[in-house]
């Protein structure tokens, strides 16, 4: 009897808990999942009524020449993955050495990961000046001999922009790659050793194979990442792309076309696609992630 | 380290052995450790020494990595030319309304999940859970068509509503919940608690590290926040400073040392609290995506 009373009780009371959260759930992330997929066969624009239009936007986006290279930017961004990923280890088994002031090291590594997207922006194409600091660096190093147009040369603009994501997520992936050295048993390296394995052959055959789940997991997250860049496109090249589309993403092509066209509808297919290519992308590496056996060592 | 290695009859010439090995090891760590760190803070160290120097220092060729003289001028300036203390306090109202509004409304979605039982609680999780994996294409511009909708633009509740609360951070209360023994509830049941004492006054408490984690995130997220308040917010004076600085890096470019100094007191704030909470920041942002 009293217990279910308690019990009735309790119901009321989750109930009552999960309300106000599953309001705000259903409006911001239920609905514009249900609602997205209708407003892509649409041409919804704030200012015109609203009509059908079937496949129409999928034609126009497979037509649209800018939409290509926007596209085709976005792929060619995966290639900061991995750069970053093996950066981000090398700087790991950097940090994991026991030393004195190692610790210091691994939260001045750390800053540029809390920092906004905007200032680290900034700070960057400050560096990138044509009279700026880098450029005075790689000539006194005898890289160059006349400056380069970082921000301003169409074939190297998108360059400069992934350096910065590099740049920015060092730090995030280094401690997570940290954190999965320290988790190998130290028994497990001195077993080897004591086999008669050599430094770079535990290095090799016990270590790598131990830290790939974590490599996966990382490039997955970095992967995703990389196709949906925003926020160092916008700052440093503008809502277009510039110079002449060459640093135009989907995203940054998708606001531009929700929020500076107005054309909703059209905005919605480039996400719908977008999307796609991102479940494509994470399914193939779930699979391998799978077979790589993550479950396996966690 | 050494003196635990040495027995007796070998003790000296493996001292030296094992010594000799930390000095080239350090030899070899050191110089790429001060690389590296001349790598990751470059970038803001030559901005801080921009922000310091007078105008015409600024282009000077060759660079001048230590200003001299130092002027704070650019820092004091910068405050009468764009409207600065409104922009941080902008930022300060978004941050905090968005962190309050993610801790009370993610800890009472994760609470009766993770602990009460009631009939479709495993449904209410996966439904949940699996919006993390469904493409979210129209994301922004239908939450954008909601909110003036709702009459919520050009207005700071449009701004944080959509992401008060994150089903991740859900997910991550709702596991630290699940931890907590059962003992605490039970003793608190037989005082005769109610069920809203034992959730804020037992449980909340008891999960301290994973809100210290959900903190730190969403700290980060809406401070270094930059779309979703410039698509929503139409009056540039109601901008937080991720956005204007945005714009006034478009527009102020020729006067770039008031810009240097203005990045730079946007990062002071958020470097300082991951200074003085560092462990709990790298621990949180790692654990999360490891557990």
């Amino acid at each position: 009897m009293l217990a279910s009373k308690l019990f009735r009780r309790q119901i009321g009371f989750a109930y009552l808990m999960l309300l106000p959260g599953s309001i705000l759930l259903i409006v911001f992330t239920f609905y514009p999942i249900v609602r997205g997929l209708p407003l892509a066969f649409t041409d919804y624009s704030v200012v015109d009524t609203t009509h059908w239009v079937g496949w129409r936007n999928f034609h126009r986006a497979f037509t649209d020449r800018i939409f290509g290279t926007a596209l085709k930017n976005s792929l060619l961004y995966v290639l900061v993955v991995p750069v970053l990923q093996i950066l981000s280890i090398l700087m790991a088994v950097l940090v994991n050495n026991k030393l004195r002031f190692v610790s210091f090291f691994r939260v001045a590594y750390f800053v540029p990961v809390v920092t906004s997207m905007v200032a680290a922006s900034i700070a960057w194409k400050w560096v990138y000046e044509e009279q700026g600091i880098l450029n005075f660096l790689l000539m006194k190093l005898g890289v160059v001999r006349e400056p380069i147009s970082f921000m301003v040369e169409t074939r190297i603009a998108l360059y400069g922009v992934m350096i910065v994501t590099i740049w920015k997520g060092l730090g995030y992936y280094m401690m997570i790659y940290l954190a999965g050295l320290q988790s190998i048993p130290g028994e497990l390296l001195e077993a080897a050793r004591i086999d008669g394995a050599g430094g770079w052959r535990v290095i090799w055959h016990v270590t790598i194979p131990l830290l790939m789940p974590f490599v996966l997991l990382c490039s997955l997250l970095s992967v995703m990442g990389a196709i949906q860049v925003f926020d160092e496109v916008f700052v440093m090249h503008g809502p277009l792309g510039d110079p002449a589309y060459s640093t135009l993403t989907t995203s940054i092509y998708s606001y531009k076309v929700a929020f500076q066209d107005f054309e909703f509808g059209y905005a919605a297919t480039i996400g719908l696609l977008v999307s796609l290519i991102i479940m494509v992308f994470s399914i193939l590496m779930f699979r391998y992630t799978r077979r790589g056996g993550l479950t396996y060592y966690d | 380290m050494t003196r635990t290695a040495a027995s007796p009859a070998s003790s000296r010439p493996v001292r030296r052995r094992l010594f000799r090995k930390k000095a080239l090891q350090a030899a070899i760590v050191y110089p790429l450790l001060l690389l590296t760190t001349v790598i990751t803070l470059g970038p803001f160290l030559w901005l801080l020494s921009t922000s310091l120097k007078t105008g015409d220092n600024v282009y000077a060729y060759p660079p001048q990595f230590i200003p001299n003289p130092i002027t704070f001028k650019n820092f004091t300036d910068v405050f009468g030319i764009m409207p600065l203390w409104r922009y941080i306090g902008n930022t300060v109202c978004m941050t905090a309304l968005g962190v309050l509004l993610n801790l009370m409304l993610c800890t009472m979605t994760a609470y009766p999940l993770a602990r009460l039982r009631f009939p479709g609680r495993n449904a209410i999780f996966f439904t949940m859970v699996s919006t993390m994996i469904l493409p979210n294409a129209g994301g922004m511009i239908v939450n954008f068509l909601t909110i003036r909708w709702l009459d919520l633009y050009n207005n700071m509740i449009g701004v944080v509503l959509p992401s008060a609360i994150s089903i991740f951070n859900v997910f991550l209360l709702r596991q630290a919940f699940i931890t907590v023994p059962n003992d605490m509830e039970h003793s608190a049941r037989i005082d005769g608690a109610g069920e809203f004492r034992i959730f804020a006054g037992i449980m909340v408490p008891m999960i301290r590290p994973a809100i210290a984690t959900v903190v730190i995130f969403d700290f980060m997220a809406f401070w270094n926040s930059l779309i979703w308040p410039v698509i929503v917010l139409d009056d540039r004076a109601k901008y937080p400073l991720g956005p204007a600085l945005k714009y006034l890096n478009s527009n102020l470019a020729y006067n770039f040392p008031y810009i240097a100094a203005g990045t730079i007191i946007s990062v002071i704030p958020i470097i300082v609290i991951f200074l003085v909470m560092q462990k709990q920041f790298i621990n949180g942002m790692v654990g999360a995506v490891k557990g």
